[in-house]
């Protein structure tokens, strides 16, 4: 299991890359994306979704 | 980390003097209600060492020197409803908007082009996208850069103030003398209206709880940075019908904590920019509504009435905004290769303006005196002033996109407030609309000052009450404004010849 990030409502602010414990998200081409082998949902690190606690923009870092 | 010396251009003693923080007397103290005129002497000479030359600063300076933001910083740990950090206008001019995101290294490269043609260019500030500290090392590397490579700038730094709390003794470090903190309710019940949520120790908090946290956060912050002899500007946005009655108390409790200015600026709104406040309707205040809420709190001098919400990549004089025609690498002077011969010509450019400013300084003192001497008891009057800087009249109406408001009467002549008619979007619209933007934001102001202005604008202007002078001498603006008053008031003229020059 894994979060995702929806392209067509990200804004680029970069916020979730900076706040991911695990280093899963970066910059690739137009957006950002998230390495579903390397994110962990925060699991053993935080109760709350780094990235989508973040996030300004709603239902934009999701569950897949 | 090295400390660098602030402003290595001036006179050893003048650098220990900026160097050395003056506290501030507290509120009850200080002077009240200072003519903006006769602000230098009000000031501790320490501060206006520091000032005198950050046109956010000081309404003086504003005339003369100008500033660059640098958008190194995308994200943001809170939400407000008044900004959509989607919303990308390339005709929009309002805080949080930006076109292109920078690296640090990125950053300093667009700085050095557009210090090598610029020379009034004292102040480099990162006011976002997003906010300042949130991922603060971005900011506070591009700072690092800029101190090594152009000690002499001015560096300064906007923030909500909900990390600020965190990097004290960083920004301390790299002798950041100049922060803003956007602080718009002490009542956390208010500030659930305004911010929905922040981000905080991993996690989102909302409504009354957000707020609380968020406004804890920001009085700590206030209060450290100024203990730390920060010179802290407040940033309120003022909205109508949720924190406009409560903006006095703001006032109080960020002068309690040694805030150095108030800016109270207006709410932009429009359903087109797709911000909560814009999607639900709610308007921002018309300028006379911000003029009332401004003089109300008007106790003292340190109220900013010169703010232009400038976007995040803002570059040039306050009012003007060349950011489109920037781009990192774009530089046309030949200073580009050579940063001695841009930090000389602004050290040249430091100079002339001192030599205008001491000559203003007494023609404004002189006019100031004539009106007080002529004004009949209790006479207050708004003045809009068509200008392009330098503190002159030196403008076309036809040209204005903004005006500077003066009050003139029994209390002299002070400055109110600029008054922008191009704020929002105005692409496509023709002449007769944007004089109806000009007559609804001038709707409370009684006379017009320019070089010249069109017969058919001045029909419009006299039907909706409003004189116009025209004074082609590019005079100060204070002689202008003294000048036509004594013409304009009735009695005045006579009592202008008793009172003879101050
Ligand atoms: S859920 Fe956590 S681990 Fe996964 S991408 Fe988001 S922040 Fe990173
Ligand atoms: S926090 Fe949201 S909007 Fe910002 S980059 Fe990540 S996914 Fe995009
Ligand atoms: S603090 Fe600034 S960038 Fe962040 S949400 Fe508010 S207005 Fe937007």
């Amino acid at each position: 299991m894994a979060y995702k990030i929806v392209a067509s409502q990200c804004t680029q602010c970069g916020a979730c890359e900076f706040e991911c414990p695990n280093g899963a998200i970066s910059m690739k081409g137009e957006g950002y994306v998230i390495d579903a082998a390397a994110c962990t949902e925060c699991e053993g690190h935080f109760d709350a979704a780094q990235c989508d606690a973040v996030c300004p923009m709603p239902g934009t870092c999701v569950k897949v | 980390m090295t400390q660098m010396p602030r402003i290595p251009m001036q006179a050893p003693a003048a650098v220990a003097a900026s160097a050395k923080v003056t506290p501030l007397p507290p509120a009850a103290e200080r002077p009240r209600r200072v003519p903006h005129n006769k602000r230098r002497e009000a000031d501790a000479p320490g501060v206006w060492e520091r000032i005198k030359d950050h046109p956010c600063y000081s309404e003086e300076a504003h005339h003369y020197f100008a500033r660059m933001h640098v958008a190194v910083a995308p994200g943001c740990n809170i939400q407000c409803n008044y900004c959509n950090r989607k919303y990308d206008c390339s005709n929009e001019s309002r805080p949080g908007v930006v076109s292109n995101r920078l690296t640090p290294e990125g950053a300093v490269e667009k700085v050095r082009d557009v210090a090598a043609r610029m020379p009034q260019l004292s102040v480099v500030g990162v006011a976002g996208p997003g906010d300042g500290l949130f991922q603060a090392d971005r900011t506070l590397r591009t700072f690092e850069l800029l101190r090594r490579e152009m000690p002499d700038l001015t560096l300064c730094l906007s923030t909500n103030g909900l990390a600020l709390p965190d990097h004290i003794d960083a920004l301390k470090a790299l002798d950041i003398g100049h922060v803003t903190i956007t602080i718009n309710y002490l009542d956390p019940e208010i500030g659930a209206e305004i911010h929905p949520w922040v981000f905080h120790n991993h996690r989102r908090w909302r409504g009354v709880e957000a707020a609380r946290i968020l406004h804890e956060r920001q009085m700590e912050g206030l209060e450290r940075a100024t203990a730390a002899g920060v010179l802290v500007k407040v940033n309120s946005v003022l909205i109508p019908g949720i924190n406009d009655d409560h903006m006095a108390e703001v006032n109080r409790a960020v002068r309690a904590r040694g805030a150095f200015l108030h800016n109270v600026m207006p709410l932009i709104s429009d359903p087109a920019h797709g911000t909560v406040f814009g999607l639900d309707g709610r308007r921002g205040p018309t300028p006379a509504e911000l003029h009332v809420v401004r003089e109300s709190l008007s106790n003292d001098a340190r109220l900013m009435k010169h703010c232009r919400q400038c976007r995040a990549d803002a570059v040039g004089m306050l009012g003007e905004d060349q950011c489109q025609t920037v781009h990192a690498g774009g530089g046309c002077g030949s200073a580009k290769d050579d940063p001695d011969a841009a930090s000389e010509a602004r050290e040249a450019w430091r100079a002339v303006v001192a030599d205008s400013r001491a000559a203003q300084q007494t023609d404004a003192e002189r006019a100031d005196a004539l009106v007080r001497a002529v004004a009949p008891a209790g006479d207050d009057r708004l003045v809009a002033v068509c200008t392009r800087g330098g503190g002159r009249v030196n403008l076309h109406f036809g040209k204005a996109t903004e005006f500077h408001v003066y009050a003139v009467g029994a209390d002299g002549i002070r400055f109110a407030g600029i008054r922008r008619a191009d704020n929002y979007c105005l692409g496509g619209y023709g002449e007769s609309e944007r004089l109806d933007t000009i007559l609804s934001v001038l709707e409370d102001v009684s006379a017009m000052v320019c070089v010249k202005v069109g017969a058919g604008p001045r029909r419009r202007l006299e039907a909706a009450g409003i004189a116009c002078h025209e004074d082609t001498r590019l005079e100060t603006i204070e002689t202008t404004l003294a000048d036509w008053y004594a013409a304009a008031v009735p009695g005045s003229g006579a009592a202008r010849a008793e009172a003879g020059p101050a």
